[in-house]
């Protein structure tokens, strides 16, 4: 009892003189007498007196005592971390951690462990904390904190207490703070101010905060069970509403590609009632053209890599809606009214297609690098975002959002509705149907290609990219109904999204196929989409 | 053999008939018989390759019965053709016994490597040769009844029905590539030993399944044919060309499809269970949607609607697969790339169909060239094709 109090005394003080003791040679006299403690209380004493320097340098021979390679040399009493390579024994400055030049000894026998136990190695921890509380980098800081938060160490009270009278950092404030309220538990504070540190540890919400409070639940008298209870119950369901907010999130960016790889197949099966199997073809085409844009970048400006998706951005537009016109003019055009025909030469052109690139470019995957405002996460409460995702998700509602305004306000637009409610009235109206169907199709083919952009950045660019997302594009459109946008956006997402809610309790490939049963019965039910067209045309 | 008989199947299906059946003694004679340097001689390969061809051809004959005839394109009918070959399998697979490698003479040996301890009841019956027999039939024609009762009940038609029985043999495919579903996952069912108690391997026994797989396509051509030809069959092209009119006949659309697309899917089912032992492994690849679109340009290049134009279109593109990719692997997919296009570009009909197209005008000339007083032939029934655009 003596011993603590004497401790505590001492780390109170040394908080206030750490900076004066904070030298060499005050550190190197208080580590020799780890030569003279032969009693575990002793040594706690050192530790203790090392601790309370404040000079983070004391974290190398405390580790080493930790480690049990801190000895001493029986012929003078000098303290050495000492490392053992077969016979050679390489002794070390106790401070700096490197090698001592001309100490040496004959043999191991030489040499005395200081000692050490468990109860010393977790009081070392908690100095270590200690010292790192009040380090200069926040990312230490805020680790140190996690640790006692994690171990809930009443012992690193003082040290906490010390540290937020100096702590500026907003954060790191509510980190040490919670922290405190951790460390309270497991002290002899008095119940209310357990209670209310439960409390606090409650708002946390998180997965470390649960932990704890199931750790601590079984050993806490009756009154703050209560609470402890209280807190758990809480904390799990907040903890249930952020794993489906992920799984929501997690349902969008899936729709969200989706999305994109139906997105220009809507538009082509909706205004012309084509199928168009070499649709994912063309999002592949797209994807390759990222490739070759980076390659060109990194080639001959590697500055500009940042920008190179928005630089392939058009040109991917541009060689799909080309391929699109190309395959439109010279094929599909001849075959109107044969939607079984335009199908399979369609699927002829996709393969084609996928043999020329692969020729070209050769059959494995190819790299395409994520720009830097693409890679890493970030957290928003108790979900992680990764930006690739988010950017997508935007990305694709950016697409949806032009296509809307292409077709609800452009002249392009207004012909097109035409000509997808009542073709022949719109011919006999002066519409150049031909014309509409040869732009609407490059519409769609530069729209997918623009799509195979975004998804150049989460999945592999191979010849058979296209190939994994053609069925589901034409489940989203054809659950969502044809020539209708809200009915692929709202398709898209709710397919992501069913999807998602699936996996936990069904895998992933359960899912889908449940998914794909799904669809199918719902087909069955509405034969003509979630938002079909009204109208007599639509009745072939 | 009556001449009625004849003319109802017409002369040229029916000498094709007699072709195939000769090719079911002439290959086993060839093969097991005639010396090696004799002209006939037919090697071991060669058996095996024309007898993968038969089953293709059988399948892509009873997919052109659903489209040529009625109309219904199914993306799926790999899906028809696998499940067939996997209830072969598993008949298979239970001949093992205590042959396989963990020696167990019940449980197979994915099975046992996957630590089951006992045999799901989904494989109960398959080592009775009759059981397995009838699901080979049973089995795909539940599945299509089901499909179908649900998908011609409420009028799902044309590109959506279409992508409809891609979805399904894509769930197909992806459940059986699934270790928990017992069929062997990523690997299949392979290994086989015998069936009925014949070695797979010895050549008897492979002459023996050509015959079969020719016997059986000359029954599928003829049942094709005598469907067709019927009452029925006139219905069916009906329902093909004009459903709504059919249906304001007072006929029931609906029933009509889906009696021949249970049927084909049954004689997909059995050209899939010819197909197993033949080739010795069935595994989830068979499912794949551009499997069963390749079986589409078959029917598609030799002439949808005719009766011999799928046996000709699948052997001519199989043919043609194992000829290039042999040769120039690279270019195989430009080559069925472009027989896709060029096919619905300028053979609409496939090679026995624009073949009859053209026999059928000549005859047409002459019969005018004869009595030149009477107008041009007027009796030829006017294609029903939605007219472009």
């Amino acid at each position: 009892m003596f011993v603590r109090l004497v401790t505590a005394i001492l780390m109170i003080v040394a908080v206030f003189v750490s900076p004066l003791l904070a030298q060499e040679n005050a550190l190197r006299p208080i580590i020799g007498e780890f030569a003279a403690a032969k009693k575990f209380s002793a040594v706690a004493l050192v530790i203790d007196r090392l601790a309370a320097t404040g000079d983070p340098r004391v974290a190398v021979p405390l580790r080493a005592l930790s480690a049990g390679k801190l000895k001493f040399r029986k012929s003078d009493n000098a303290v050495f971390i000492v490392e053992q390579s077969g016979d050679q024994i390489i002794l070390n400055d106790p401070l700096t951690g490197k090698p001592a030049s001309g100490e040496s000894v004959a043999s191991t026998s030489d040499l005395k462990k200081v000692k050490i136990k468990n109860s010393l190695r977790r009081k070392i921890d908690t100095a270590l904390s200690g010292l790192t509380l009040k380090s200069k980098s926040t990312v230490v800081r805020l680790q140190a904190a996690q640790t006692i938060f994690a171990a809930s160490d009443a012992s690193a009270l003082t040290a906490l207490d010390a540290a937020l009278e100096s702590e500026k950092d907003p954060v790191v404030r509510e980190a040490f703070l919670d922290a405190r309220a951790s460390a309270l538990l497991t002290s002899s504070a008095d119940t209310a101010e357990k209670i209310k540190a439960v409390n606090r540890i409650t708002a946390r919400g998180d997965q470390p905060a649960l932990a704890l409070l199931s750790t601590l639940q079984t050993s806490a008298p009756a009154e703050l069970k209560l609470a402890i209870d209280e807190g758990i119950d809480e904390i799990k369901a907040g903890l249930q509403l952020w794993s489906s907010a992920q799984n929501i999130w997690y349902g969008i960016s899936l729709g969200s590609v989706l999305l994109l790889a139906a997105i220009g197949l809507a538009i082509t099966f909706g205004v012309m009632g084509v199928i168009n199997m070499a649709h994912g073809e063309m999002v592949m085409l797209g994807a390759y053209t990222t490739f070759v844009v980076q390659e060109a970048i990194r080639t001959s400006a590697p500055a500009l890599f940042d920008y190179s998706l928005l630089i392939a951005l058009p040109l991917a537009f541009l060689v799909s809606a080309t391929v699109g016109l190309l395959m439109e003019r010279g094929l599909i055009r001849h075959l109107y009214g044969r939607p079984l025909e335009t199908l399979l030469a369609t699927w002829g052109v996709s393969l084609i297609l996928q043999q020329t690139i692969r020729t070209i470019f050769g059959p494995t995957n190819r790299e395409v690098g994520n720009p830097s405002w693409m890679s890493g996460a970030f957290e928003l409460g108790q979900m992680s975002i990764t930006w690739n995702r988010l950017w997508i998700v935007v990305f694709a509602f950016a697409v949806f959002a032009v296509l809307y305004f292409i077709l609800n306000r452009s002249a392009l637009g207004l012909d097109m509705r035409a000509v997808t409610q009542n073709r022949r009235m719109a011919a006999a109206m002066g519409i150049r149907t031909p014309w509409v169907d040869a732009m609407t199709f490059a519409l769609g083919s530069g729209i997918a290609g623009v799509a195979g952009v975004a998804l150049s950045q989460i999945d592999n660019v191979s010849p058979n990219l296209g190939q994994s997302y053609i069925i589901d594009s034409f489940l989203v459109v054809v659950f969502g109904g044809v020539g209708n946008l809200w009915g692929t956006l709202v398709g898209a997402m709710s397919l992501g999204i069913v999807n998602k809610f699936l996996e936990p309790y069904a895998g992933a490939v359960l899912g889908k196929i449940f998914i794909l049963v799904l669809i199918i019965l719902f087909i069955q039910k509405r034969p003509r989409g979630l938002f079909a067209l009204k109208g007599r045309a639509v009745e072939s | 053999m009556n001449t009625g008989f004849i003319r109802t199947i017409g002369r040229v299906n029916f000498i094709a008939i007699l072709i195939i059946l000769a090719l079911a003694v002439a290959v086993p004679y060839g093969n097991l018989v005639a010396p090696p340097t004799s002209l006939v001689y037919v090697p071991d390969y060669m058996v095996a390759l024309l007898g993968k061809f038969l089953t293709y051809a059988m399948l892509a004959v009873s997919l052109n019965l659903v489209w040529g005839y009625g109309g219904i394109l199914s993306l799926g009918h790999g899906a028809f053709f696998a499940l067939g070959g996997y209830v072969m399998g598993m008949y298979l697979m239970r001949q093992i016994g205590d042959r396989g490698v963990y020696s167990n003479p019940i449980l197979p040996d994915f099975m046992v490597f996957l630590n089951w301890k006992e045999l799901p009841w989904f494989w109960w019956g398959f080592d009775q040769f009759w059981f397995a027999a009838l699901m080979i039939v049973l089995v795909p024609g539940l599945l299509a009844f089901v499909f179908g009762w649900f998908a011609f009940r409420s009028r799902v038609s044309g590109v959506y029905l279409s992508i409809i029985t891609q979805a399904m043999t894509y769930a197909l495919l992806l459940a059986f590539f699934r270790n928990d579903m017992g069929f062997g996952g990523n690997n299949g069912l392979t290994d086989f030993k015998d069936i009925l108690g014949f070695n797979l391997q010895s050549q008897e026994t492979r002459a023996t399944l050509f015959a079969l797989s020719a016997v059986f396509l000359a029954g599928f051509l003829l049942l094709v044919a005598w469907i067709t030809t019927s009452r029925y069959g006139k219905l069916l092209v009906a329902t093909r060309d004009a459903e709504s009119r059919t249906r304001f006949l007072g006929y029931r659309p609906e029933r009509v499809k889906l009696f021949v697309w249970t049927l084909s899917a049954m004689m997909a089912g059995i050209a899939g269970a010819l197909y197993v032992p033949q080739i010795g492994i069935i595994n989830p690849g068979e499912f794949a949607p551009a499997n069963s679109i390749e079986v589409v340009i078959w029917a598609a290049v030799g002439g949808r609607g005719t009766i011999l134009g799928p046996v000709v279109g699948a052997f001519l593109v199989n043919g043609g697969k194992s000829w290039f990719t042999g040769l120039f692997p690279e270019f195989w997919l430009f080559v069925l790339g472009a027989l896709f296009v060029l096919t619905t570009l300028y053979l609409p009909k496939g090679i026995i169909g624009t073949v009859k197209g053209f026999w059928q005008a000549r005859n047409a000339r002459k019969q005018s060239q004869k009595d030149a007083d009477v107008p041009k032939d007027t009796s030829r029934p006017a294609t029903v094709e939605a007219p472009a655009e």
